[in-house]
């Protein structure tokens, strides 16, 4: 793979600022007209447990992480152990030289069987017990070693601010690895600053010492390293408006955007930093000026769903949003908005699971629970986005259909899209359309019997808000007439079934192909990629890689997985030679998916289930032994601490 | 002119077994909306499951018969999107002490300005009699294969101590107490409850109306000697004037509703109106809460262009 990007990690303990050096970091990138994209991984955890940031820097668009770190800005000693066989050969590991003598093995935040692999590691490689035992055998792999002594680097800052208690400002140590990796990649100190600045936007005394501690680090970096580091970041001048942004953040603008005005949940991972950022912003600016999306934190997932329901039900725009835990509460008050038609939204943040899973990490496995979650059938519509614009796009869209058929809508994202960050052009939204399907006012209703059920040709029966004045009517979770009542009788349950259930026709006639699924590379093809959720943006880079190697394959990322677009799929599908299900997950569940609609089953599986999201890297290469003819069928990826 | 109990009734057939406490509630309801000069769409009646969830079909106003146990957080929903509308939520025993009881422990902490009517009869009667969490340790009604097993919650107390700012109890065959005191529930101004005791004439076989009404004791002319007796007769005064006389108030209100047996207390056992409403405390974040709330906004104009602006959004996350 030719080098296009630089690629910079930052780790530590938990709570020791990762997150700070990393948004620093991609700002001061993001300044310098850089494309970012940053992985954030963590553990369930609030403090001490390793936790790192992984950012991937280039002057062309990119969409997802490769496996390289050209430079590593280690906190600790955990941080050089669990990543030193990622930083590339003419790479560098920043590291404060106060853990030199540390003893590996000794580490108390390690799991006995990662030990256990360390301890094989050394013996094998005939690498010594301490970190400055490792980090010579780095220096034999061609990795350079910055050792930094962070303690009186902060002495000195300390005297600077006039802290005389230095453990009140170790804290800062985070912004000092960013000052020596922009000092080694001599990058522009003066967008650092600003990245500083924004970062500590609302608290001006940090922001200042956190200046004086960036420059105290870079020019000591500046000093001590001249010119030493192979790699250098540069900046490079753009003319569109850009933005930072991770998924959580553009799922909250488009709901706001989208109308959303009630939003509930109850805290989980990786979900409940929408509800945070929504309810922080929740006075709107709007041409009207008295709009506002009031936030309300219940006391279970079983209360989010159904007060969003409540919502609903009196007219406003409502939501949900959740992980897989959560979802598996919500799945009795689905199906209570299913039977009674009710505009619900939820948002689904996916994670690691079964059970509680690996609560902080990315998974795809709860697509066949989506679809069929909640006793009974009924119409759903479950969209799944496949990058951070589509988070945003996707959520707003989700409002109009919810009201247009009257259904609940599953907006399906995983944590690799809700945590990771990515700069894009400031996304345009000033075309977008509310679309209020068939809501009646009281004006409307005038000398009107109104009936909530009432059989029509579509299924879809014109709704009115609780409150609305002629428009009394009823709702019930039993089955129930045209009226809303209770009804057991066979000819209306019949009918029932029926206008609910075809409501999924109405919506397959009625949604553009682009709303489905989107193509990317050779259509023409015989070998196909299917795919849908995070995976997608290292699929199309490795398109393009395979591309150069005059590798010829198409992709179809799926966007819309209830109502499944059988036909197109199905053609598409047909007459391929080989075709590539590449998810994060065990079954490979999109293929089933596929199979079950359209009788065509996927022959290769690139598959990964560790909880990390999947690299460029790792699907070209294995997308290449597919080609190439040297894969077995089936190929699970590892990549990732 | 205002409109009259019967222009609250549904032609839907009240389908209850007959002398059932939920013909009281239903017309206690019926009348105190007509009393209080309520229209049918100014009024959503939430319900749950069971005997009782079916009462929303028979009110004429919204009605939204929910699922077992969540009557408390559809309620919460609709008030929260338009605090206009007048909530009244109903539910059995089982369903918002059972099933429900994180929602009933939870709707204290917010003092949400709407009405809960707890249909207490200590039974499930729709799945054919089990014992409810009201029914008392020991008591073998009807249908059960043993004595009740679990002791039984006191919804007054429990009421009281998760943060209720109204709490009464009343009476499904004594309709004009009830119908008085679902006047004062709507008319309070937060989360207020109502403990309706009920007899279940299929499967409670204890506390019957007969049982309620006294007649196993007799006085020496022969006359029953009611068990249910009103605290406003004996000069209970529930009302918090102060907030420094809260917890006296609560004290001896949970003090009340320890009595049980051959004296059962009827009434408004607590109101406290210094308490903030869930409405109040969001409009001091959002003053135009009230006045336009989540259902009532506008969100676009006439062709569909969202009025809204996310620059406060993207100022923050530009790179340039």
């Amino acid at each position: 793979m030719a080098k296009d990007s630089i690629n910079w990690m930052a780790g530590g303990p938990q709570g020791s600022g990762v997150d700070t050096a990393a948004n620093v970091f991609g700002k001061a990138c993001g300044y310098g007209g850089l494309h970012v994209f940053g992985r954030r991984e963590y553990h369930s955890n609030i403090k001490g447990l390793h936790s790192y940031f992984h950012l991937r820097l280039s002057k062309k668009e990119i969409l997802a992480n490769i496996n390289d770190v050209d430079l590593l800005a280690a906190f600790d000693a955990e941080t050089v152990v669990r990543h030193i066989g990622e930083v590339v050969s003419e790479g560098g590991i920043i590291i404060d030289s106060q853990h030199l003598n540390t003893k590996v093995l000794g580490i108390p935040t390690l799991p006995p069987e990662f030990r256990a692999q360390l301890q094989k590691f050394m013996q094998e490689n005939n690498v010594g017990e301490t970190l400055a035992d490792w980090l010579e055998h780095a220096k034999k792999l061609n990795i350079q070693v910055f050792s930094v002594p962070y303690m009186s680097l902060l002495n000195q800052i300390g005297q600077k601010l006039g802290v005389t208690q230095i453990s009140k400002i170790t804290r800062m140590i985070n912004v000092l690895t960013v000052g020596v990796s922009f000092a080694l990649f001599r990058y522009d100190r003066a967008l650092a600053e600003k990245a500083v600045r924004a970062v500590f936007a609302e608290k001006a005394k940090i922001a200042d010492m956190n200046v004086i501690a960036l420059n105290q680090a870079y020019d000591y970096a500046e000093s001590m390293f001249k010119d030493e580091f192979k790699h250098r970041l540069e900046t490079t001048a753009v003319k569109e408006e850009r933005i930072f942004i991770t998924g959580n953040q553009a799922v909250a603008m488009g709901k706001v955007l989208g109308g959303c005005r009630v939003q509930t949940y109850y805290p989980i991972t990786p979900a409940a930093d929408e509800s945070e950022y929504l309810e922080a912003h929740e006075i709107l600016k709007t041409s009207e000026e008295n709009e506002a999306i009031i936030v309300v934190q219940t006391e279970d997932e079983i209360a989010a769903v159904n007060a969003a329901s409540g919502a609903a039900l009196a007219g406003a725009r409502a939501a949900t949003s959740t992980s897989g835990p959560g979802f598996s509460l919500m799945a009795e008050g689905l199906s209570w908005a299913g039977n009674s038609e009710i505009p619900l939204v939820i948002t689904y943040y996916q994670r690691g699971a079964p059970a509680t899973g690996l609560p902080t990490r990315n998974g795809q496995a709860d697509l066949q629970f989506v679809l069929h979650a909640g006793h009974g059938e009924f119409p759903r519509i479950v969209l799944a986005s496949g990058d951070i614009r589509e988070c945003f796009y996707d959520a707003a869209k989700a409002f109009n259909l919810a009201e247009k058929y009257q259904l609940p809508v599953i907006h399906l994202l995983d944590k690799a899209m809700a945590n990771c960050s990515q700069t894009y052009p400031v996304f345009p939204y000033h075309g977008f359309k509310i679309d209020r399907g068939q809501l009646l006012n009281e004006k409307n209703l005038e000398g009107k019997d109104y009936k909530r059920f009432v059989f029509t040709e579509t299924g879809v029966s014109p709704r009115v808000a609780l409150g609305t004045r002629r428009g009394v009517h009823w709702y019930t979770g039993d089955e129930h007439n045209e009226s809303g009542h209770i009804s057991e009788e066979p000819l209306t349950r019949r009918l029932m079934v029926e206008k609910r259930m075809k409501k999924l026709e109405l919506i397959d006639k009625e949604m553009s192909i682009e709303d489905k699924l989107a193509f990317f590379g050779n259509q023409d093809a015989e070998n196909i990629v299917v795919s849908w959720g995070s995976p997608k943006g290292a699929i199309i880079e490795s398109l393009h890689l395979l591309k150069d190697d005059s590798l010829n394959v198409g992709f179809i990322q799926l966007r819309m997985l209830s109502p499944f677009p059988v036909e197109i799929v199905r053609s598409a599908l047909t007459d391929k030679k080989r075709i590539i299900d590449v998810e994060d997950n065990y079954c490979g569940q999109l293929g089933d998916l596929i199979k079950e609609k359209t009788g065509i089953a996927p022959n290769y599986f690139i598959l990964k289930y560790t909880g990390r999201p999947m690299t460029t890297t790792e699907v070209y290469e294995a997308l290449k032994l597919i080609l190439t003819d040297h894969a077995p069928k089936r190929q699970v990826l590892m990549y990732g601490s | 002119m205002g409109l009259k109990a019967s222009d609250f009734k549904t032609d839907v057939y009240a389908d209850w077994c007959p002398a059932c406490g939920n013909f009281g509630i239903m017309n206690g309801l019926q009348m105190a909306f007509a009393e209080l000069g309520l229209e049918p769409h100014q009024i959503v009646l939430v319900s749950g499951i069971g005997c009782s969830g079916k009462e929303a079909h028979n009110v004429k106003c919204f009605g939204v018969h929910t699922l077992h146990g969540r009557t408390l957080p559809f309620a919460m929903g609709i008030k929260v999107a338009n605090p206009n509308l007048e909530v009244v939520a109903v539910g059995g025993d089982g369903d918002g002490l059972g099933i429900g009881a994180g929602h009933f422990v939870n709707a204290g902490r917010r003092n949400l300005d709407i009405t809960y009517i707890l249909h207490n009869n200590g039974v499930y009667g729709l799945t054919k009699g089990q014992a409810s969490p009201t029914l008392k340790f020991g008591l073998k009604t009807k249908s059960l294969p043993r004595p009740n097993i679990n002791e039984a919650v006191n919804p007054i107390a429990l009421a009281l101590i998760a943060g209720y700012t109204f709490v009464a109890r009343s009476y499904a065959y004594d309709v004009r107490h009830l119908k008085e005191t679902i006047k004062s529930a709507i008319q309070h101004k937060g989360l207020a409850f109502i403990d309706c005791l009920q007899p279940c004439p299929t499967y409670n076989n204890i506390n019957t109306k007969e049982w309620y009404a006294g007649e196993d004791r007799k006085d020496h002319s022969g006359n029953p000697q009611s068990r249910l007796y009103k605290l406003e007769e004996e000069n209970f005064d529930p009302v918090v004037h102060d907030w420094n006389e809260d917890w006296k108030k609560k004290t001896a209100a949970i003090e009340k509703a320890q009595e049980w047996g051959d004296r059962i207390p009827i009434g408004i056992f607590y109101k406290n109106q210094l308490e903030p409403t869930f409405q109040e405390r969001l409009s001091q974040r959002i003053p135009f809460y009230l006045t336009s709330p989540p259902a009532e906004q506008k969100l676009c104009d006439e062709n569909g262009n969202s009025y809204v602006n996310l620059d406060a959004f993207l100022d923050d996350l530009k790179t340039n």
